[in-house]
């Protein structure tokens, strides 16, 4: 079991400290510098915080959270139930405003970068309008802003190619599996070429084969699109699977715990002979321990 | 999304199948129900004629109170004697319609009317729930309203709307009684809308909401590419309901308002001459119920019409 947590050349961190792995920028600017023209990163959280309910009842969903996440970094957040990692994408998406803290993305306020549509979003129900076609969907943010129509069409026909449904552009979404409906969501999520995807578990719902498969289209898909993630999953493997770094939370209140470089490069291929490679189990092994906050058994470090 | 798309390898075929089937499955329902629908009318002339057969002359009459119909001529015309009068001329003067067309006359006057009707109370309970659903304090404000405004009888308020119809001039111009009569019509009509639009308004899913916010969109973006189209499979059965209270409040109003034309008025005037013609009495019994019929089948066209939208609605 190798517990390189920072591969890359960072100041390394004392891995008992977990308070102090969360500082943001010693562990990944290292792994992903920010580019010479000095572009801001796509997401800069501190000293984030969100509460819900009432004076009287008051629920701590995120405490004091950092997170900075480059241009082109692909970052999963992991954790148990009421961690706080939907709650901090959601944030990032300006579709809940943080109680504290501030929280920057492409270095605007996330208002403004969700005015800009500076990132794509997709969640874990796919979220297709059941009227519209596959075509129509993914048109729907591009009609929204008002793109030409020839260009709309163009963008769509790429799209629908890319996520592997040419054949079912002017199908409903009724008539197509979970799997496809939730391809058809991510299209639409790229339809802006963002910067910036945020999604939330959005092969939670998903078998496991139909999962894997839609794992590394992803994969593809990010590494052609060059754009940063923000992926919410409770799925170990998926997590080191797909991610340049992960990000442990726990629950009560939520805040980030650990952070793990899985050192994966972004031109790994990402299929069935990653899944099978030690390295990843060591880093499912490192992503557990550090979930569970200590050491697994033996036996069960090799479950997987 | 159907299980049996979710296990089908080959992509061609899951979406070819399920229109296949609901092809098949549609084509066969529509012979059913006209079938079934001949059926249940032979049924109801059966149980007419059968009752009429078997039952003794004077009805049945239990201590003073007579809890099933006298089955006379007079009380219970024939099936065929019914129809036959359809045939014959209304009146005995020279040159007199036959009855089926003076019944279609009144039932095409109170269908437009009807229609007049529907369309305004639909235009403004869309309005209303339009405003509800852009105001919470609206809703608050407007719904105890609206509800109670369905509480005052139609009887009582129908000749007020006429007296005050008779005062408005505008020009050279009078408002007509017809008009009146669609009023009040409406005033059934807006209700169902009102209520049924406000309640689909509001069920939008929230990914669907939160992902135009995610966009950027307006309210008025959000209203008509996600929550007006969401909102149909709930407004269908309400625009029924409205259309029901239309045709209702027609009848209702051309009897207190005493509009001659239409078809309410008719039901009076040939009821008072059952006892010399008792078959000429149901003549206008049939146009009402052939009224309510082409307005239950207006609407299954509109629903048929806007079926893209009710995907996932159960068939």
């Amino acid at each position: 079991m190798t517990t390189d947590r920072s591969q890359p050349t960072a100041p390394v961190p004392d891995p008992e400290d977990h308070v102090e792995t969360h500082r943001p920028d010693h562990d990944r600017t290292a792994a992903q510098p920010e580019d010479a023209f000095g572009a801001p990163a796509a997401v800069r959280a501190t000293g984030v915080s969100k509460t819900f309910g009432s004076r009287r009842s008051q629920v701590t969903a995120l405490s004091e959270v950092d997170l900075t996440v480059a241009a082109g970094e692909f970052v999963a957040l992991i954790g148990p139930s009421g961690c706080g990692k939907s709650t901090l994408m959601r944030l990032v998406a300006d579709l809940e405003a943080p109680s504290s803290g501030s929280l920057e993305v492409f270095g605007k306020p996330a208002a403004r970068a969700r005015a800009d549509q500076d990132y794509g979003i997709a969640f874990q129900q796919a979220g297709l309008l059941p009227w519209r076609t596959v075509a129509a969907n993914i048109a729907l943010p591009l009609e929204l802003h008002r793109a030409p129509r020839a260009e709309r069409r163009q963008r769509v026909a790429e799209l629908v190619e890319l996520v592997g449904l040419g054949d079912f552009a002017k199908s409903r979404p009724d008539q197509l599996s979970g799997g496809m409906q939730q391809r058809v969501a991510i299209a639409r999520s790229l339809a802006e070429r963002p910067r910036l995807l945020l999604m939330d578990e959005p092969f939670g719902a998903l078998d496991e084969m139909t999962r894997e498969r839609m794992q590394a289209e992803l994969a593809r898909i990010s590494l052609e699109t060059g754009a940063a993630v923000v992926f919410v999953t409770h799925s170990i493997p998926e997590a080191v699977f797909l991610a340049d770094r992960v990000v442990v939370m726990s629950a009560r209140p939520g805040r980030i715990t650990d952070e793990i470089v899985t050192g994966i490069g972004r031109d790994v291929v990402r299929d069935e002979h990653l899944r099978e490679d030690p390295a990843f189990f060591s880093k499912v092994t490192e992503v557990r321990e550090a979930l569970h906050a200590g050491p697994v058994s033996a036996s069960g470090a090799h479950e997987r | 999304m159907s299980a049996t798309a979710q296990t089908t390898a080959a992509p061609g075929l899951t979406a070819a199948r399920p229109s296949l089937v609901a092809g098949a499955r549609r084509g066969l329902p529509l012979v059913r129900a006209v079938v079934l629908g001949l059926l249940g009318l032979l049924a109801v002339a059966g149980a007419w004629e059968g009752y009429k057969a078997l039952a003794p002359e004077d009805g049945v009459v239990v201590g003073d109170n007579r809890v099933l119909p006298r089955t006379t001529d007079l009380a219970m015309p024939h099936v065929w004697d019914m129809l036959q009068r359809l045939g014959e001329p209304v009146s005995s003067l020279r040159g007199a319609a036959p009855l089926w067309q003076v019944v279609a006359d009144a039932v095409l006057v109170s269908l437009k009317v009807a229609a007049a009707g529907w369309v305004a109370g639909t235009a403004i309970g869309l309005l209303l729930a339009l405003l509800m659903a852009r105001l919470r304090l609206a809703e608050w404000g407007l719904l105890p309203w609206i509800v109670l405004s369905q509480t005052v009888p139609l009887i009582a308020f129908a000749p007020m709307v006429r007296s005050w119809g008779s005062r408005i001039e505008i020009g050279g111009w009078e408002w007509p009684a017809w008009m009146s009569v669609a009023l009040i019509a409406s005033y059934l009509a807006f209700f169902p809308v009102a209520v049924g639009a406000l309640r689909g308004l509001q069920s939008t899913d929230r990914v669907h909401t939160e992902l135009m916010h995610s966009y950027d969109a307006g309210w008025w973006a959000t209203m008509c590419r996600v929550r007006l189209p969401a909102a149909v499979p709930h407004l269908l059965p309400a625009l029924r309901l409205g259309a029901a209270g239309a045709v209702v409040g027609t009848v209702v109003a051309e009897v207190s308002i005493v509009y001659p034309d239409g078809i309410g008025r008719m039901l009076v005037t040939f009821a008072g001459q059952a006892s010399g013609d008792p078959e000429k009495a149901w003549a206008p019994i049939f146009g009402a119920i052939v009224l309510g019929l082409v307005a239950g089948g207006f609407i299954a066209l509109l629903g048929l019409l806007l079926r893209t939208y009710r995907r996932g609605e159960a068939p």
